[in-house]
């Protein structure tokens, strides 16, 4: 399959994401739009991974890693978002206690 | 190296700390010595002895300037824990984690001052951030400290999923993260990717370091955080990632064909314009020092913007004097009952002692003559005007700085010349003798910038 296939999926993912976290107003819709975000780069880094494999063996790349080191990076990004998820929920169900309520449209106390 | 593992054992170690003694003022001293410890390994490896030889693939390379700023970063915090150690226990009941946090954003900021590989980048970028969506949260009970905590969580994560894009597409481009690798590869038929990945990257740094026009999460995360960690995320981590960005703008930006310099001028503009001009017209100083640090942002950039031997030198004196000048100003807000510029009328006549310190940092901020301040900017600017192009900017930020000397000197004004009588908890003889010596060490190094910047090149 062309790796355009691929490069649009996850662009379309992604800007789905950017588009929900900047209209909806429910805290944990805006932070499952993040989560979107964040697996539309793995898509599209383990997409590449390959691109650049299939680059290599044609001999138009010259570096040594054979394209593992974007899925390494996957794993990477799959622990760091599993870190921010117990943190953002945590905060948002401390939010809850405090409001009963986790819209965002709350959130202007600070304005004035 | 040293400084990222001690600092990750350190953070353990005082986790525990909080099961085995109950009594907070002995978790407090584990943490004072642990960072002196942390500071002291970290100068050994300055002077060449690496304690943990570890093979890491060039994802991480040590230059002299990412370990000297290593030590700035830990000495400011060291100076932050001395004067406000006390504070920090007042914000809530889990002390010994309040400390432990503080040393894990100290491994990720020694990660990002000397990554070599855009995998590190990410990382330490996010060891520093995600300890920070909980400190600002630290005091659960406050709703200005929630919802801070929510907003800063959201507006950090948005910006490294954006990172995270502009990264996967540079790889895309050039098929390697490495940051001295992305360099020589050349593919001119992904150029286009390669841009777009800087963009998104630039524009996720922007985030980070709050400059305009990614800035609006700053003035009410600052404002809402418990005063004793705005303190800490407005100095030792915001100069941490100038450093990470500065990095990448020595690498990688120079290696596109685009005109990177145009795009950096407008943001540089555009934060110090910002940040001034909105910091003359608050009522509250936390939030009057909140678009204060936007404005100071708005110099650091100017190292990225000009890119030469002067701009290193002056990013290490700027990150050094608005550090410790910032935390000077916030130990001594912290005492004070009423955060608004009335609360500090009349303090010249309660506390002189407190009142006189913190016009030494406040003239620092404000970049005066005999303060390190004035060094710091006076290297920026002629930093880029040695590097020649866009003058009118210099010029700009001149009479920014002209703006900045009005809403730090009405803090001066109110001190002494207004009558008042500024309420404030109950002050340690030894919190007035550290502020003297931090103000004691600006105006040595406002005149002696020397002694600090030797150790870039020796």
């Amino acid at each position: 399959m062309p790796i355009n296939y691929y490069i649009f999926t996850a662009l379309a993912l992604f800007s789905i994401g950017i588009i929900g976290v900047l209209t909806r107003r429910n805290a944990i819709i805006i932070f499952m739009c993040i989560e979107l975000m964040l697996n539309a780069v793995n898509l599209l880094l383990v997409a590449f991974s390959k691109m650049q494999l299939e680059d290599m063996n044609r001999g138009i790349l010259k570096i040594a890693n054979n394209g593992t080191d974007a899925q390494l990076f996957v794993f990477f990004i799959m622990v760091v978002a599993a870190a921010e998820v117990t943190v953002g929920l945590a905060i948002i169900v401390m939010m809850y206690r405090n409001t009963h309520s986790v819209d965002v449209n709350f959130l202007n106390r600070l304005k004035n | 190296m040293n400084a990222i593992i001690l600092s990750a054992i350190l953070g353990v170690v005082l986790m525990f700390s909080g099961i085995f003694f109950p009594n907070k003022a002995t978790v407090r001293n584990i943490a004072n010595i642990g960072m002196l410890l942390l500071l002291v390994a970290n100068l050994a490896e300055q002077n060449g002895h690496v304690f943990f030889h570890i093979n890491t693939n060039d994802l991480l390379s040590f230059s002299k300037f990412g370990l000297l700023f290593n030590s700035i970063a830990i000495g400011s915090t060291l100076f932050y824990m001395l004067l406000s150690g006390r504070d920090i226990e007042k914000v809530g009941i889990n002390v010994a984690e309040y400390f432990a946090l503080i040393f894990f954003v100290l491994c990720g900021v020694a990660i990002v001052s000397c990554y070599n590989s855009l995998l590190m980048l990410f990382i330490g970028i996010e060891i520093i951030s995600i300890p920070l969506y909980i400190l600002t949260g630290s005091d659960k009970r406050n709703l200005k400290s929630n919802e801070a905590s929510l907003k800063y969580f959201l507006m950090g994560t948005f910006s490294t999923g954006i990172m995270l894009m502009g990264i996967t597409l540079i790889y895309g481009a050039k098929g390697s993260f490495r940051l001295d690798e992305i360099g020589y590869v050349i593919n001119a038929g992904r150029e286009v990717w390669f841009a777009t990945g800087l963009l998104l990257l630039l524009i996720s740094m922007a985030f980070k370091v709050s400059a305009a026009p990614f800035h609006f999460w700053t003035p009410d995360v600052y404002d809402g955080a418990p005063t004793v960690f705005t303190s800490f995320m407005a100095t030792i981590v915001k100069a941490a990632a100038f450093i990470g960005f500065l990095r990448l703008f020595e690498t990688i930006f120079p290696t596109s064909t685009y005109d990177w310099k145009l795009i950096l001028a407008v943001i540089i503009a555009a934060t110090l314009f910002i940040g001034n001009v909105s910091a003359v017209f608050q009522q509250s100083v936390k939030r009057m020092l909140a678009y204060s640090s936007i404005a100071q942002a708005g110099f650091m950039l100017f190292a990225l913007f000009s890119r030469n031997d002067m701009s290193r030198e002056g990013i290490i004196l700027y990150t050094l004097g608005y550090s410790l000048a910032t935390i000077g100003i916030f130990a001594v807000l912290i005492k004070l009952k009423d955060y608004t510029f009335d609360g500090f009328n009349g303090l010249a006549r309660t506390q002189p002692v407190l009142a006189a310190t913190a016009t030494v940092f406040l003239l620092s901020l404000a970049g005066i003559p005999l303060t390190i301040g004035f060094f710091a900017k006076y290297f920026m600017l002629a930093s880029a005007v040695k590097s020649g192009a866009h003058l009118w900017l210099v010029f700009f930020a001149v009479l920014c700085a002209v703006v900045s000397v009005y809403y730090y000197f009405r803090v001066i004004q109110s001190m002494y010349f207004k009558e008042g009588f500024a309420e404030t908890e109950e002050v340690q003889p030894v919190f007035r003798w550290l502020l003297v010596l931090l103000a004691g060490a600006i105006v040595v190094l406002g005149i002696f910038p020397n002694l600090i910047l030797q150790y870039m090149y020796f």
